[in-house]
């Protein structure tokens, strides 16, 4: 019972960072139906932005603001100076840039960073809580990681729907073309939606790393992982993306507590083939027809 | 006319089977002069371009014939390598080579009609994350099953006897004895002969036509009576029959088939040859496998000597890797054969002026063309 | 006044628009007829400056239109309302009518949006709906509206009557001739519908294969048989 429950409650944290990653791939998906494989490496190198910070002699919040913020620059120069050129071409060009992409970040964070496993400090304690005498598999930490993800989604939602650029931002992504006519700068817009996705990206880059160890793979399962969730919700939906990362976080701790950790990945592709297969559409959709 | 034309050629130029046969005795001699000139490492690091080439030959015929995209072929090639090793645990194993080549073959099959029937209503990004995710689980598998499969350290390969035969004949050839190397050498070029006679020949006929069809217009295809499932889940299995040769070659080559080998960055280069070399040309995914072969020795090299550690310099080749993606994608989509291909024919053109100018729409024509005998056929 | 001289546009090497000179007048409904590929819908996507010109010009009351991009075009008083609508189904009416309204200064004017509601108050018994729910007849006043919003001098309205019922389009085209009076709107209104256009316009222009074929009052056009014939089709 107690095993049940710490399973459960360790996948709903990890499930929240496959939320957050899940919701960069489709912000970015929504608005260039690109999806992009580099959100990996790239919330990899701005972990080792918030290291250098750290390793520095810097506070662990002065590195979280500066991988954000590293995260924000980094999406913005990749979607202005790599992926503007391909926006609207084949998808299959889309793909493969940003896999080039992948490897490039990969290779580049390895020169410069190192090829080893470097720890990450952590700004709350990494243990579980004590509650009514018994430790539960929540952490500090987790319950760090569970509060900044939804603080960043409430911002996101409320930039979304209740600013003026939010709205630019979302009349961009789904008819570029009226919104250019409207007086929109679309193409600023992408920069920016680019740029948002890129920070999440990060943040969820962050909250993997913390009390853990980063090396420039670390984040590799973890695009798979968002991606997953991203089709569970629909891949156009930022609601769904969060739903299927909470979903798919749990299943996959259930899988690595019950079953063994090696096949959390193997578990992942049979979701991931099972959604395809059944539902296209994603778990929520109406309309199942819909095209892969 | 296509009759008359042939009647005035020879057989093995008319027919295309014929042409791909000579060009392959050609190629044979070619492999054996190189490998029987080469040292013991030249010939191991021979036999990894072939193993790179076989697997990059079936991803070009995959991703250039029927615009489909796979990030799992490294987790197929996985497949075949632990499927030969299994299979050749002692030196006693007996199963005879070709044997083993075959149920290697056959296992990945297997796993890639599973995979290309899952993944034939995917497309794009769709079909790129459901592979990447192949690839990321594959690996989890043989750490799983430890017993059987050897987890982290992985499994041994035991290279059979070479058999008195061989020895034999490679002595009467060479006047010299057959090392190890390059006999492992002479099968993996000879298994990618083989394979690339087979994918070239399958591309000229009409299921290669199908899936040029099913890549240039779906609606039309199917309009035509192509069963898009059906020539995308072919494609597929193609692919990873290739796969699954190349991963049988590795494992002898290496002699060892464990998780590291088989990373995610395998298929991200394997993906990097066949864009270098043109989407759906095998003469390019060839190219390809000899830069993926022997340009990391070149640029560590000249990461060293600039002064970078033996650790930073490793990782100069997939960034060469990652940029040439990128620089391919923005420069030349059509990969650097194919751009340079188009180049030479538009020059050509030019120089023969406008009135033939027919001749360039010949690759886009043929699929329509077939489309429409093979919707003759089926109705 | 927007006055199109000389412009020439097209794609690749197929030429859409050869040598198209007019003018439509301050406070008029003008419009461009001709069957399909006559290049109607080129001549408002190159003057709203989604299609490069390869040559001439367009001016609106004095300022140069070509070569400034289309974003720009709401601030300057031209709207384009492009062929099939162009609502966003995913905003609601109110972010749609809002969106219009950054178009001219960045803000959206309160005033603006009461003004659009009282001149379609369909829109404003449905400002939370998503658009995604309007019938036709609703989205096309949708998207009239939203032009509205950013106070154009020069309204671009691209096939408004495409695949509405009779009725709704004579709606549609009562409620255009009333804002081009009471708010001195200049329309220039793209139609294949040459008759109902003809009926609300003060001036037709005729376009066939990329040429100007007739350019006068719309009585004048209406009224002669061998044109009507030859390219208008009634």
């Amino acid at each position: 019972m107690q095993q049940l429950l710490n399973t459960a409650l360790g996948g709903l944290t990890l499930g929240m960072v496959y939320a957050a990653f899940a919701l960069a791939l489709v912000l970015i998906w929504r608005s260039t139906r690109i999806v992009n494989f580099a959100q990996a490496p790239m919330a990899m190198v701005t972990t080792f932005v918030a290291l250098v910070v750290v390793d520095a002699g810097h506070s662990y919040w002065l590195a979280f603001a500066a991988a954000l913020v590293s995260g924000l620059l980094l999406g913005a120069v990749v979607e202005r100076l790599v992926v503007r050129p391909v926006e609207g071409g084949p998808e299959i060009n889309a793909v493969i840039l940003t896999l080039g992409l992948f490897i490039v970040l990969h290779a580049l964070a390895a020169v410069v960073f190192g090829n080893r496993y470097r720890s990450f400090p952590a700004p709350f304690g990494v243990r579980g809580l004590e509650v009514g005498g018994t430790t539960i598999a929540l952490t500090g930490f987790g319950v760090f990681t569970v509060l900044a993800v939804l603080v960043t989604m409430g911002l996101l939602l409320a930039l979304f729907r209740y600013t003026d650029v939010g709205l630019r931002m979302r009349a961009s992504a789904f008819n570029p073309e009226v919104a250019r006519l409207l007086g929109v700068r679309v193409g600023r817009m992408l920069t920016l939606g680019w740029a948002l996705a890129s920070l999440v990206g990060s943040l969820a880059g962050l909250l993997i790393a913390g009390g853990s160890l980063v090396h420039p793979a670390y984040m590799d399962s973890v695009v798979v992982y968002g991606f997953v969730a991203a089709v569970l919700g629909g891949l156009d939906s930022p609601i769904g993306a969060v739903v299927g990362g909470l979903l798919l976080g749990v299943a996959l701790s259930f899988v690595s507590g019950y079953v063994g950790s090696q096949l959390v990945a193997l578990a992942a592709l049979v979701i991931l083939m099972l959604v395809l297969t059944l539902r296209p559409g994603g778990l929520f959709a109406q309309a199942a027809a819909r095209r892969v | 006319m296509a009759t008359a034309l042939r009647r005035g050629r020879t057989w093995w130029a008319g027919s295309v089977l014929g042409r791909h046969l000579l060009v392959a005795l050609l190629g044979l001699v070619v492999v054996v002069v190189v490998l029987e000139s080469a040292s013991d490492f030249r010939n191991l690091q021979l036999a990894s371009m072939a193993y790179l080439g076989i697997a990059a030959g079936g991803l070009t015929v995959l991703t250039g014939l029927n615009g489909q995209i796979s990030l799992g072929h490294g987790a197929l090639m996985a497949i075949g390598a632990y499927t030969t090793a299994l299979l050749l645990d002692d030196r006693d194993a007996g199963t005879p080579l070709p044997l083993v080549v075959l149920a290697a073959v056959a296992v990945t099959l297997l796993v890639g009609a599973v995979v290309g029937a899952a993944a034939a209503r995917l497309h794009g990004p769709y079909l790129a994350g459901a592979t990447l995710a192949l690839a990321v689980a594959v690996p989890g598998i043989a750490l799983y099953f430890k017993e059987q499969l050897g987890g982290e350290q992985g499994l041994r390969v035991v290279l059979p006897d070479i058999p008195t035969w061989v020895l034999d004949l490679a002595f009467f050839v060479t006047g010299q004895d057959l090392t190890r190397s390059r006999y492992v050498a002479c099968l993996a070029w000879l298994t990618l002969i083989v394979t690339f006679v087979l994918l070239a020949n399958l591309s000229r006929t009409r299921v290669g036509r199908r899936w040029r069809a099913v890549r240039d217009d779906e609606v039309a295809a199917e309009l035509a009576g192509i069963r898009l499932g059906r020539a995308r889940v072919s494609a597929f299995v193609v692919s990873a029959a290739a796969a699954g040769a190349a991963g049988a070659m590795m494992a002898i080559t290496v002699r060892l088939a464990a998780p590291s080998g088989f990373t995610i960055t395998l298929s991200l280069t394997l993906l990097t040859a066949v864009v270098l070399g043109g989407l759906g040309s095998l003469g390019g995914a060839l190219l390809g496998a000899a830069l993926l072969t022997f340009l990391p020795q070149v640029v560590t090299d000249l990461g060293v000597d600039a002064g970078l550690s033996d650790i930073q310099a490793a990782e100069l080749a997939p960034l060469v890797y990652g940029l040439v993606m990128v620089v391919v994608v923005l420069v030349a989509p059509a990969g650097l054969v194919g751009t340079a291909r188009t180049a030479l024919l538009r020059r050509r053109l030019q120089r023969a002026g406008t009135g033939t100018s027919t001749s360039t729409s010949t690759d886009t024509a043929a699929p329509t063309s077939t489309s429409t005998t093979s919707k003759g056929t089926t109705t | 006044m927007l006055t199109v001289t000389d412009l020439s546009a097209g794609y690749g090497p197929v030429r859409a628009l050869d040598g198209v000179s007019f003018t439509a007048d301050r406070g008029r409904v003008t419009a461009v007829l001709g069957a399909n590929g006559a290049g109607k819908t080129t001549l408002l996507r190159t003057i709203s400056g989604l299609h490069r010109a390869d040559r001439g010009s367009v001016e609106l009351d004095g300022s140069r239109l070509d070569r400034v991009a289309a974003e720009r075009m709401p601030a300057l008083g031209l709207a384009h309302v492009p062929e099939g609508r162009g609502v966003i189904t995913e905003l609601t009416v109110e972010e749609n009518l809002r969106l219009g309204g950054l178009g001219r200064a960045g803000r959206v004017d309160p005033a603006d949006l009461e003004r659009v509601y009282t001149l379609f108050p369909v829109l404003a018994d449905r400002r939370a709906a998503l658009a995604h729910v309007l019938s036709g007849g609703e989205r096309q006043m949708l998207v009239i509206a939203r032009a509205l919003m950013a106070r154009p001098t020069m309204l671009l309205l691209d096939e408004p009557s495409l695949g509405l019922a009779p009725r709704i389009v004579a709606q549609i085209f009562e409620l255009l001739r009333g804002l081009v009076e009471s708010e001195s709107l200049s329309v220039l209104l793209v139609e294949q519908n040459a008759r109902s256009a003809l009926s609300i316009a003060h001036r037709g222009v005729v376009l066939n294969l990329g040429r100007v074929v007739a350019d006068d009052d719309a009585d004048v056009l209406a009224a002669d048989d061998q044109l009507r014939h030859a390219y208008l089709g009634f």
